[in-house]
């Protein structure tokens, strides 16, 4: 299992398009579970409905937790993605 | 002929024919069926060809609006194919044996109330996205799912509200314009109308659609979010006109969008707009404005019968930063009095009201109206990039009480558990010659300078702005002043405070070389100049 943190700098936050970007790439990793947490609520990246739910805005430090045969790749993938993106 | 206003999103002049916009949104009735399977089957065949649907939607965004923007029926896919929505679907008519329409109808709703009844405007439009959505899957189980039918030519469509899949479904070549009686600038639809280049005006009101009729000529003016029904022969001649002279006018602007507001050797300045009440956010907006460098409070107290409640004002303060969606809103505290006379304030009258109780003294006589606004302000702040500006200050003292009560209020939001952001810039107009003058003992107690260039030119002048006999003293390049604005800014670095200009003098693109010499960080003029001052800066260099 891997986990990380990442706190959003994107003045708007986890919004619709950073979202559906970041459900498919965790999509893509098949067979690895990829979840994030803020505040106490987690919900599984490829939710969309439920990763938008999660209302994360700008400053919002969120926790993800990979786990699965890709972990080690997966979780490198996502933390780019937050990095470049959000 | 019948006027309306709305809120302009694109700017631009259409004269056309109203198209009232027919949904074909089938009434969903709650049946009771026998064979769930059999739902859900049809539930499968509804989404295969929404999301085929949508797919072809997606390539024509592509086509003409570009890929950031066709992303969202990209989105729109996916939540089509999210887990716990089709889950929600097939649990309802599972559990409760009811018909496929009416599950979807039930999740659509559960879903936008999520969203909608989150904090953040972003995410409340998405609300909109789910019903989009939903109505599609809807439309496609009940053997619909087609796009409009036969139209006229330069229509005008009118409709309560557009969803972003029927805004980019509309014929461009036909569509001249369009019209919605709700909506909210940082939808999806508006955006699009934007990258669409449609004229747009949103918030017509509900009267305008009853009033709006197939075949009536119509004129919309994105830029103003004016609306003329059946407009009378003269009307319809200005309005020609003015299509012409924005034909010319656009060629710039659409060359300039877009681009950093950056000199030949790579100085950039931020350019930001004027405006004096919420109507003015479409403007800003379409003319690509950084963000507002002066929001005119006095609006609300001028357009209202008796003090502005708290309420009133929090709530014109977050439409404003919602719909700026994170770019930089300075809004300046009320300046009432001189030529802004209200009777409610029962202000005495004044020999010399320029020079007599006007903007930051009536606050600090009347601290109850101060404390009023600056709650409403801090209160709104976490929707956005919030700055409060305070006009006609004149000396350290008054700078000092003006941030106690600031630190006043924000005590007392969080005793009350009243959420505010630690963000908000706190800055000072320098509009009197006091103020550029000791301007070095101002800038380390606020975050910005905004040079009042009309006020600073007739303190500094002694010329009453007001007298049109004076005109010939009025030298608006007057060296005094600029000497005034060079020493502000300088103050304002050496102290690690930003300085902009916020008065007509910013627009002057005959001064935007000596501006950028100066240093001056920032330029807010009214929206229309936006552009034009780009274009000035991008046109200096000042290596040479």
């Amino acid at each position: 299992m891997k986990t990380f943190s990442y706190t959003v700098k994107d003045e708007v936050g986890i919004h619709a398009r950073p979202a559906g970007n970041l459900a498919k790439l965790a999509k893509s990793f098949a067979g690895t579970k990829v979840m994030i947490e803020k505040g106490g609520k987690s919900v599984d990246v490829t939710k969309l409905m439920m990763l938008m739910g999660l209302g994360v805005k700008c400053g919002d430090t969120v926790n993800f937790t990979v786990e699965g045969p890709d972990e080690e790749a997966a979780a490198k993938a996502i933390e780019e993605f937050m990095q470049a993106n959000l | 002929m019948i006027r309306f206003k709305g809120k302009g999103v694109y700017g631009a002049v259409a004269i056309g024919t109203v198209s009232v916009f027919k949904r074909q949104e089938a009434s969903v009735r709650r049946t009771h069926v026998d064979d769930p399977a059999a739902e859900l089957a049809r539930v499968e065949q509804a989404k295969a060809q929404a999301i085929e649907q949508l797919s072809e939607i997606y390539e024509k965004a592509l086509r003409e609006v570009g890929e950031t923007h066709a992303q969202i029926f990209e989105i729109h896919m996916m939540m089509l194919e999210d887990d716990d929505y089709n889950e929600s679907i097939e649990n309802i008519i599972n559990t409760q044996s009811v018909n496929a329409e009416y599950a979807v109808a039930l999740t659509s709703d559960n879903f936008s109330e999520m969203f909608a009844s989150m904090d953040d405007a972003y995410m409340q439009a998405r609300a909109a996205d789910v019903k989009d959505i939903s109505n599609r899957l809807i439309a496609c189980l009940s053997g619909g799912g087609g796009e409009q039918s036969e139209q006229p030519d330069k229509m005008v469509v009118c409709a309560d509200d557009l969803a972003p899949s029927e805004t980019v479904s509309l014929d461009k070549e036909r569509v001249l314009a369009f019209v919605t009686a709700f909506g909210s600038s940082n939808s999806h639809t508006a955006i699009l109308a934007r990258n669409m280049n449609i004229p747009a005006v949103i918030s017509a009101g509900e009267e305008f659609l009853a009033q709006a009729k197939d075949g009536m000529k119509i004129i919309v003016d994105g830029h103003t979010g004016e609306l003329i029904l059946d407009p009378d022969e003269e009307t319809e001649r200005s309005y020609i006109e003015k299509q012409k002279s924005d034909a010319e006018k656009k060629a710039l602007l659409q060359q300039l969008k877009g681009k950093p507001n950056v000199t030949k050797d790579g100085r950039e300045i931020k350019i930001y707009a004027n405006i004096g009440g919420v109507d003015g956010i479409g403007g800003v907006l379409a003319n690509d404005a950084g963000g507002i460098g002066l929001f005119r409070s006095e609006f609300l107290y001028l357009e209202s019968e008796d003090y502005p409640t708290e309420e009133q004002q929090f709530s014109a303060y977050k439409k404003v930063l919602e719909s700026m969606a994170g770019k930089k809103v300075i809004i300046r505290t009320m300046d009432i009095g001189a030529d802004k006379q209200i009777d409610y304030f029962n202000l005495d009258k004044e020999e010399n009201p320029a020079l007599g109780l006007r903007a930051l003294r009536i606050c600090l006589t009347r601290p109850e109206i101060f404390h009023t606004q600056l709650r409403a302000l801090y209160r709104a702040s976490v929707y956005g990039e919030l700055g409060i500006m305070f006009p006609m200050i004149i000396s350290v003292s008054e700078v000092e009480e003006c941030i106690a009560m600031c630190d006043k209020v924000k005590k007392e939001l969080t005793d009350e558990g009243i959420p505010f952001s630690d963000k908000v810039e706190l800055g000072i107009m320098i509009e009197t010659p006091a103020a550029a003058v000791i301007s070095d003992r101002l800038a380390p107690l606020v975050d910005f300078f905004s040079v009042g260039t009309n006020d600073l030119t007739q303190y500094t002048l002694a010329c009453d702005r007001q007298n049109a006999k004076l005109e010939r003293f009025v030298d608006t390049h007057h060296e005094a002043v600029l000497r005034l604005i060079e020493m502000a800014a300088k103050n304002a670095h050496e102290h690690g405070a930003w300085i902009g200009i916020c008065g007509e003098l910013a627009a002057d693109t005959s001064l935007t070389e000596t501006f950028l010499r100066m240093g001056i960080d920032e330029l807010s003029v009214s929206a229309p100049f936006v552009l034009p001052v780009r274009q000035a800066v991008r046109n200096t260099d000042l290596s040479k």
